[in-house]
């Protein structure tokens, strides 16, 4: 069958003819690209039976920007400024996996405060986008007070986002060794009130949902796909672990000092919407946990690394010693050099498995830089997890894969 | 042939057993394990790595454009597998003047999208890939933006 173009596409004459005479009639829908649960531009072209879906196809692509090919004219350090833009529901869990990678090829050891600052900011991150995850997904299915409930706590990390480093969305807050900025002062307070509530705030959004009727009736058996499939198919993150899958990169490869935190990983074995649902929400929970922990134990010492040659020297340094301005001056004009090689970098994000595979030639601009986006290995399987189920039920397995546009176009 | 240094790397030897020509280099480098694979066989190699050596997850397709020396792309694979806990990258090169190699969407359905992001970007082509269209690019889209000898900047009017 020809692609359809037109929105509210019509049959080809071909189909009419194999349409069953007097029967239901297939009819092919076009949801999207602007559409209010497709989370941004997603095109989705439904085939329908009556209410049942035969085939579902996503057109994507409505946000490529092209930041693959940008990323080969910054210097290292000006493109983690673009890392933000790839999936700006999680911008400092980009950012973190981009410096990983970088600091790999240049042998760079972070020291102990900035690693455990970046495991407190990217788990505030997690929070952050499973409650934008939480509040729409129960928007689309009908639930319209959990996002105000959720919003309220969102825009308190976003203000701890601002008091880190200015910017309430895309932080840029890590740097190529270390963090960009000095903690603010207070930081400590305000996290840990944060902290201290947010348990409890996730009560409320159980208390809405967990034995709602509706809900439960809205999301539990719906969006079902075999494990099989979903390996198959590049699916990871919570998606798999709601299926049973103890797969978490922060256990399996840690990275960033994730092995010095006590936390879980969620699972549940349903392997449907309402156990995607499960597992996020028990998330959340592990999550403002890593970031108790971090509060409690963050460790003495400098934010960033001591490498004259990468790191921006201290202001006072730069007017003070000529060492210092000399490095201060090759930075800025040229940017540093990266040895040959390269690397992939793999990291959990909120959506799961995000990879950075960074190739470099030597010279201060990177020579290529590829992202495997968790979005878009997890909207690949969409067809499948739909096909077969009823229209309706399509919003509520489209709100359980929670991917963002942004970081599927890239 | 197998590297010297690959000797102590179970899965490169594993390829190397499997299959002598289809290692054509490799690299153990920054703790990643990389081999070279010969362009024909890539396939098989796939398939060997996922049912054999249990690598069931393909992480990434990608390529990397080496202009102007030739052959001139890379095609990158990364793979998983999760019961070993273990990352291989597979890299292939072809050439410049008629860019084309095997799919591996025989061996995993997830490589259609990240094959057709290389189609559409790099201009690379796959056979046997069951729907070869651009995917993130207007379908009237003219080159492929991240060769090296593509612009980064100007306009298309």
């Amino acid at each position: 069958m020809d692609e359809p173009t037109a929105p509210g596409a019509v049959l080809t004459p071909a189909d009419e003819e194999q349409q069953p005479a007097g029967g239901v009639r297939r009819m092919v829908l076009n949801m999207g690209p602007q559409h209010p649960s497709t989370h941004g531009v997603l095109r989705l072209l439904i085939e329908l039976d009556g209410e049942t879906v035969v085939s579902c196809r996503p057109d994507i692509g409505y946000l490529h920007t092209g930041i693959e090919k940008e990323f080969e004219v910054k210097t290292y350090q000006q493109a983690v400024t673009l890392t933000d833009r790839v999936d700006y529901l999680a911008p400092l869990s980009n950012n973190l996996c981009y410096c990983l990678a970088v600091e790999k090829l240049l042998g760079l050891e972070i020291p102990p405060q900035a690693q455990w600052m970046r495991v407190m900011l990217t788990e505030l991150t997690r929070l952050n986008s499973h409650l934008v995850w939480l509040g729409t997904h129960a928007i689309d299915i009908g639930a319209m007070s959990v996002f105000l409930y959720c919003f309220r706590e969102r825009e308190e990390i976003l203000r701890i986002f601002e008091m880190f480093s200015g910017q309430r969305m895309m932080t840029s807050y890590f740097r190529i060794g270390g963090l960009a900025l000095e903690p603010p002062r207070g930081w400590h307070q305000r996290i840990k009130k944060f902290a201290d509530i947010f348990p409890s705030r996730v009560d409320e959004y159980e208390e809405l949902l967990t034995n709602n009727r509706i809900w439960i009736g809205r999301t539990r058996g719906v969006g079902f796909i075999s494990i099989e499939d979903m390996l198959d198919l590049g699916v990871t993150g919570p998606m798999l672990r709601g299926a049973g899958m103890k797969i978490d990169t922060r256990k399996d490869a840690p990275y960033s000092s994730y092995e010095k935190f006590n936390f879980e990983v969620p699972t549940r074995t349903e392997n449907d919407v309402y156990a995607r649902y499960q597992v996020r929400v028990e998330e959340m929970r592990q999550s403002i946990g890593i970031v108790k922990q971090a509060l409690e134990g963050m460790p003495p010492g400098p934010w960033k690394a001591d490498a004259p040659h990468v790191v921006l020297p201290d202001r006072e340094k730069m007017k003070t010693q000529m060492e210092a301005l000399i490095y201060h001056f090759k930075i800025v004009t040229e940017g540093f050099r990266v040895p040959a090689g390269e690397v992939f970098q793999v990291i959990e994000s909120p959506r799961g498995e995000l990879g950075y595979y960074v190739v470099s030639d030597g010279t201060t601009l990177p020579y290529r830089v590829h992202m495997r986006t968790p979005s878009f290995g997890n909207l690949q399987a969409t067809g499948k997890m739909v096909e077969g189920s009823l229209i309706a039920d399509v919003i509520a397995s489209l709100g359980s894969m929670d991917f963002v546009l942004g970081d599927t176009d890239r | 042939m197998l590297p010297e240094d690959l000797r102590e790397r179970a899965v490169a030897v594993a390829v190397a057993e499997f299959d002598a020509d289809a290692v054509v280099g490799g690299v153990y480098a920054l703790g990643e394990l990389t081999l070279e694979i010969a362009t024909a066989k890539i396939v098989s190699v796939c398939g060997f790595l996922k049912y054999d050596q249990k690598f069931v997850r393909l992480s990434t397709v990608t390529a990397v454009d080496r202009y102007p020396s030739e052959p001139r792309f890379e095609v990158v694979y990364h793979l998983h597998s999760i019961e070993r806990n273990e990352r291989v990258r597979l890299k292939c090169r072809v050439r410049g003047e008629d860019p084309v190699i095997e799919s591996v969407t025989s061996v995993w359905r997830g490589a259609d999208w990240y094959e057709r992001e290389v189609f559409d970007l790099f201009g690379i082509r796959f056979m046997n890939h069951p729907d070869l269209r651009r995917i993130l690019l207007p379908d009237d889209w003219e080159g492929s933006p991240l060769r090296k000898d593509a612009p980064v900047t100007g306009s298309r009017v």
